[in-house]
């Protein structure tokens, strides 16, 4: 295995005004690891994604891919290595089913013809268990579960090294949450694929991860493998993952 | 010292003001550069352009043909009752025609598709922003100012010109019907009358004004909803905010084209 993280992150901060949303996050994802990201509302957790994507500039520190720095090289052929799973599923709504998900194979100089494009769909949506049907219905005429499976048919059609899902039970009843935790899970395993998610519900966590960091005020509070999640011995952490009230992460009432 | 303190939070307030205004002002310039520079730099999204040539241009038709035809009849009545004062009442004909091409065709018909075209675009980019749609876009490599505004902003500043010749044609039929039908004009003699005075600057004009008319309403839409706030307020403070922004430019802008191509 090589030695340098897939993904590493040196001294992130992002402020927003007076607020400083991350205050200097360090953390290393090991390729074809899954790191799961927690902490409480509000943390910054979906910044940090988007600050890796590019689609927020950090205030300082070092974000890097496989030891490169994310912002140089050929900005199309750095996202082309990453899907991502929006928390709303982001689903573009002028667009039919198959062509949101086989969206970025229309793109570019190499691109697929409709007929493929479609096909390359349909076998994507299969994989999430999608019938075929679905592909021509529009996002606005599915239901919140079957939007979700779209996006990550859309998150994994071009086959990325890189995969994020922010929060991607979100929304969900406790069943089709758990579907798509096995899905997850099940598609990073088979692709090799690198998977960083953000998540509060800790049965995504304990469905999905290797790895968990938790982040709390701005910091990296604790990051470990899953299997050391319960006997941490941070307060942080077990407060959060028993859900408790009392402890050292004030909540307000 | 209470006096000294509201004072200087007044001045505080309008130094604030200022700051906000110049940032607003800086930000549209930076959008309206990066909006031409993607213009002049491919790929181009054709399907989108012509998807957008449909929705803005063939979609508006209606509204700029009724409020060009009833313009135009209102116009020719006007005219008549002016021109009554001084026995010129036979100049109805030439001069519907060259208010309709060289000021109100465009700019009635600029202000309605700022309406009907501004609100809808920024409610549609604001829509897509909170979703995070745009961001979807990004991610998937496709760039949305080249996806998303450049195909509504050619789309607008091409189709313009187009609707305001269709609206000259409707509103200066609106005159004709009036003149014809309540003013007691011969019908020949109105459209010799329209036909001889107008000349081709009066029409070329009022479609470069159309052109210019039509980049500012798309690029006001796209601008507002692409910086669209969050939530259904910032969606429809956002298209408030295109709609006003695109009628007062479109007014202010008018009168310096017109000292421009007109000039006194």
């Amino acid at each position: 295995m090589s030695s340098v993280p897939k993904i590493s992150l040196k001294g992130v901060t992002k402020s927003f005004g007076d607020k400083h949303v991350l205050a200097g996050i360090d953390l290393d994802i090991t390729a074809g690891e899954s790191m799961v990201i927690i902490g409480g509302s509000g943390t910054g957790k979906s910044v940090l994604l988007k600050c890796i994507l590019g689609l927020m500039k950090p205030d300082a520190g070092e974000i890097l891919i496989d030891g490169q720095p994310a912002d140089s090289g050929n900005r199309d052929e750095f996202l082309s290595r990453f899907g991502m799973l929006f928390q709303g599923g982001a689903l573009f709504d002028s667009l039919p089913v198959w062509h949101n998900v086989a969206f970025r194979l229309r793109q570019g100089s190499d691109r697929l013809s409709k007929a493929e494009a479609r096909d390359l769909a349909i076998l994507k949506l299969r994989r999430v268990g999608l019938k075929p049907e679905v592909a021509d219905l529009f996002p606005a005429e599915l239901s919140g579960g079957m939007q979700k499976r779209v996006g990550l048919a859309r998150a994994i059609a071009a086959e990325p090294e890189i995969i994020f899902f922010d929060e991607p039970t979100t929304g969900l009843d406790p069943i089709m949450a758990g579907v798509i935790n096995e899905l997850i899970r099940e598609i990073v395993v088979e692709m090799g694929a690198t998977a960083m998610t953000i998540t509060h519900d800790m049965s995504s966590v304990r469905a999905i991860a290797d790895k968990v960091a938790m982040i709390h005020d701005g910091r990296v509070q604790w990051t470990g493998p899953i299997g050391k999640i319960d006997a941490s011995g941070d307060p942080y952490l077990d407060q959060f993952i028993n859900a408790r009230a009392d402890g050292p992460i004030e909540s307000v009432r | 010292m209470a006096a000294l303190a509201v004072f200087e939070n007044f001045l505080a307030s309008i130094g604030r003001s200022t700051l906000a205004l110049l940032a607003s002002i800086g930000r549209l310039a930076i959008f309206t550069g990066a909006t031409l520079s993607h213009i002049v730099r491919g790929p181009y999204y054709l399907r989108e352009l012509g998807l957008q040539l449909l929705r803005i241009g063939y979609f508006s038709l209606p509204v700029v043909g009724l409020t060009t035809l009833f313009t135009g009849g209102a116009l020719a009545l006007q005219i008549y009752a002016g021109g009554a004062r001084f026995n010129a009442e036979s100049v109805v004909p030439s001069i519907v025609a060259i208010g309709m091409v060289r000021e109100l065709g465009p700019v009635l018909a600029g202000l309605m598709v700022a309406g009907r075209v501004a609100s809808s675009i920024a409610a549609e980019l604001g829509t897509m922003r909170v979703t995070e749609q745009i961001d979807a876009l990004t991610t998937l490599s496709t760039n949305p100012m080249k996806y998303l505004v450049v195909p509504r902003v050619v789309a607008a500043a091409l189709v313009m010109p187009l609707l305001v010749l269709v609206g000259n044609i409707i509103g200066i039929m609106g005159g004709y019907l009036v003149g014809v039908t309540r003013l007691g004009f011969n019908s020949a003699t109105y459209v010799q009358n329209t036909v001889d005075f107008l000349v081709i600057g009066d029409v070329t004009s009022g479609l470069i004004k159309a052109a210019v008319f039509g980049f500012i309403l798309g690029l006001m839409g796209c601008y507002n909803g692409y910086y669209s706030g969050r939530g259904a307020q910032g969606v429809g403070q956002a298209t408030t905010n295109a709609v006003v922004s695109a009628s007062i430019l479109i007014l202010s802008i008018n009168y310096l084209l017109t000292e421009l191509l007109f000039p006194a």
